[in-house]
């Protein structure tokens, strides 16, 4: 088990070494001259020249490469060109906002997913299976950002049942000023018992969560669905119908869990996508998370920043796998085997 | 079935045998149809479309935003186009995009999977540590890096997607090339002096073949999103083209007064997604035998 644990570190560490190199290469392309941009619009040459000293732009690539691998292992990502901050403290408040809404996205994707997939595959053929099967392909079918703006403008232009944009109510920045811990503004309302932003949070959370939700709800519910009718159809299933038990033990008892173990593994995968999702999310809700963020920098021409939102979010992916790997590995031990 | 049969009933015999194809899997029906109307749609456009000129870069300052009616059924756009005849010619620009990503993605990867399975060793070592660097990206955001840092136009996406998507294919034909270069036939084979090339071809790849074709199947409609999130962020198609994402972007501007502008595009992107991943999905239940589902 150990020797299983620490190839796989192993690997994730090389994959994220190479992921590093490879966001380098294709920033490297960009024809814009980030020297400029950093300097600011009304800098002279001499502005320039400096700045693109104090950058290292004018040492060789490769040297300019090992320079940051360097840089990221020590904690320091560079500074953003456009807002001139270090890009670890910007994306230190830019991703707790992405991961709050990722994570009501898929709690909610969960929650309806889940029960919807086995009832699915509980009476498959049956009009309640046609009828999540319809649905969950139109999940996976739809354009989030054109998701957004329809729901956007129904539940909230039309209807006001929801507010349209922003984190918070920002009237409550003075009435009721908000600690930050965790610049999650749920979890610090919760924490330092902010009850009127806490309200003002979750409602505005709503809206983006479920346009978040969309896509892996209807993942997960085919799933669920087609896992679990595979395994009905393996013979220790089998089997036990024959020896008599109820179609329910069967179901909850022998399919079950077997069933249930790709869908763990879809759960955190589908997260680093949503992750990536918001890019079309934040923007039309006006959320200043990763997305936001990204979206400004790649108009920018911000290549720290840039590469910055591709490396948290591919080491989060990479970190998953990892996690996804060894607690698999640990729920079954043929997969250590192989 | 008969011997002697004369013509007419055998084309009502095939006819009838597409029905009862269509009967045991509804799903991939389904989504062919739609598919078939959307391709009919977008390759027929300049006949369809009731203002040809209008997919350009026409402008017609008296007709500007109007709402639909039955002379403009989509309504107008920003500067009196047609919205109908602009999502009609946008269906090509999403087939061709789908299309050309899909022939690029499998024309790299395929041989790199049927190379790194077949011959192992060092080869397969490198191929696949580097396949796992690029599968450490969720696609869109690859895509979007890629793009970002090139002219964004059609082209380009086209090259940013297919650069994110080819891994998968990797990773797939290595697995099942790896799984048969052990079976006897292919030692024999070898063992008889065939070469590498021949092996690989008449007898690696068509095992390779059937799950490969499942995937793309499956692929079809991501691609699609992926495209339209590109272009709805600005880093694909460029306004004259037609272009759903790009459409729904530009509409999204004028969304809260003129609802039709961004309604429209966005629908077909549904539709068409839609359509191919039923068809991905009717194609799986056909032809991957690791997945007959019980009924």
């Amino acid at each position: 088990m150990l020797r299983f644990v620490s190839q796989r570190v192993a690997l994730g560490a090389l994959v994220v070494v190479g992921v590093v190199a490879l966001t380098f290469v294709i920033a490297r392309v960009i024809p814009g001259d980030p020297a400029v941009t950093y300097a600011g619009p009304h800098a002279t040459a001499a502005t320039i020249a400096a700045a693109r000293r104090e950058l290292g732009l004018d040492k060789p690539v490769i040297v300019q490469l090992l320079d940051y691998l360097k840089g990221i292992f020590s904690g320091s990502w560079g500074t953003s060109y456009r807002t001139h901050h270090k890009v670890l403290s910007d994306l230190g408040t830019a991703l707790p906002a992405s991961i709050e809404l990722v994570v009501a996205g898929i709690v909610i994707a969960v929650v309806l997913g889940l029960p919807f997939g086995l009832l699915a595959a509980r009476f498959p053929g049956k009009s309640v299976d046609l009828l999540v099967r319809v649905v969950s392909v139109i999940g996976v079918s739809m354009p989030v950002f054109w998701l957004a703006l329809i729901l956007q403008r129904l539940l909230s232009g039309d209807l006001h049942w929801l507010p349209t944009a922003g984190l918070y109510n920002p009237n409550l920045y003075y009435t009721h000023p908000l600690t930050s811990y965790t610049n999650i503004p749920v979890l610090d309302a919760l924490i330092t018992g902010n009850f009127a932003v806490l309200g003002s949070a979750l409602s505005h959370l709503v809206l983006p969560a479920l346009v978040v939700a969309a896509y892996p709800a209807g993942l997960i519910a085919r799933m669920v669905r087609a896992s679990v009718l595979e395994t009905l159809g393996e013979s220790h299933v089998r089997m036990t119908r024959a020896l008599g038990f109820a179609e329910r033990a069967l179901f909850t008892r022998y399919a079950l869990r077997p069933a249930l173990n790709p869908v763990v593994q879809v759960i955190a995968l589908v997260f680093a996508y949503s992750l990536a999702n918001t890019f079309l999310v934040e923007a039309v809700f006006d959320w200043p998370g990763l997305g936001s963020y990204a979206a400004n920098s790649l108009e920018a021409l911000d290549t720290p920043a840039v590469m910055g939102v591709t490396l948290i979010v591919a080491i989060t992916y990479v970190v998953l796998n990892l996690a996804v790997d060894i607690v698999q590995a640990i729920l079954d031990p043929r997969i250590r085997v192989s | 079935m008969t011997v002697t049969v004369p013509s007419g009933s055998l084309a009502r015999g095939r006819a009838l045998r597409v029905l009862r194809a269509g009967r045991s899997n509804p799903t991939l029906a389904a989504g062919s149809v739609v598919l078939a109307i959307v391709v009919i749609i977008a390759v027929f456009a300049p006949l369809l479309a009731p203002f040809p000129a209008d997919a350009g870069n026409a402008t017609h300052p008296t007709q500007v935003l109007l709402a639909p009616s039955s002379a403009h059924w989509f309504g107008t756009d920003e500067v009196g186009r047609d919205v109908l005849t602009r999502v009609m010619y946008g269906g090509r620009t999403s087939l061709e995009i789908v299309v050309a990503v899909l022939a690029i993605a499998a024309a790299i990867g395929i041989p790199l999977g049927l190379i790194a399975g077949y011959f192992g060793g060092v080869v397969d070592q490198v191929i696949m540590r580097v396949t796992d660097i690029f599968l450490a990206f969720p696609a869109l955001l690859l895509s979007l890096a890629i793009a970002s840092v090139l002219q964004p136009s059609v082209g380009h996406m086209i090259l940013a997607i297919a650069v994110t998507w080819w891994p998968w294919y990797t990773r797939l034909v290595r697995g099942e090339a790896a799984s048969v270069v052990r079976r006897p036939y292919v030692e024999s084979a070898r063992t008889l002096g065939v070469s590498h090339r021949r092996i690989i071809i008449r007898h690696v790849l068509p095992n390779a073949a059937t799950p490969v074709l499942v995937q793309i199947s499956m692929d079809a409609g991501g691609v699609l999103l992926t495209a339209a999130a590109i272009s709805f962020l600005g880093l694909g198609a460029q306004d004259p083209t037609c272009e759903w994402g790009l459409m729904v972007s530009q509409g999204a501007t004028y969304f809260t007064t003129n609802w039709w502008y961004a309604t429209f595009p966005g629908i077909a992107i549904l539709i068409t997604a839609m359509a191919f991943n039923l068809i991905g999905d009717g194609v799986r239940e056909r032809l991957d035998p690791k997945r007959v589902l019980s009924r």
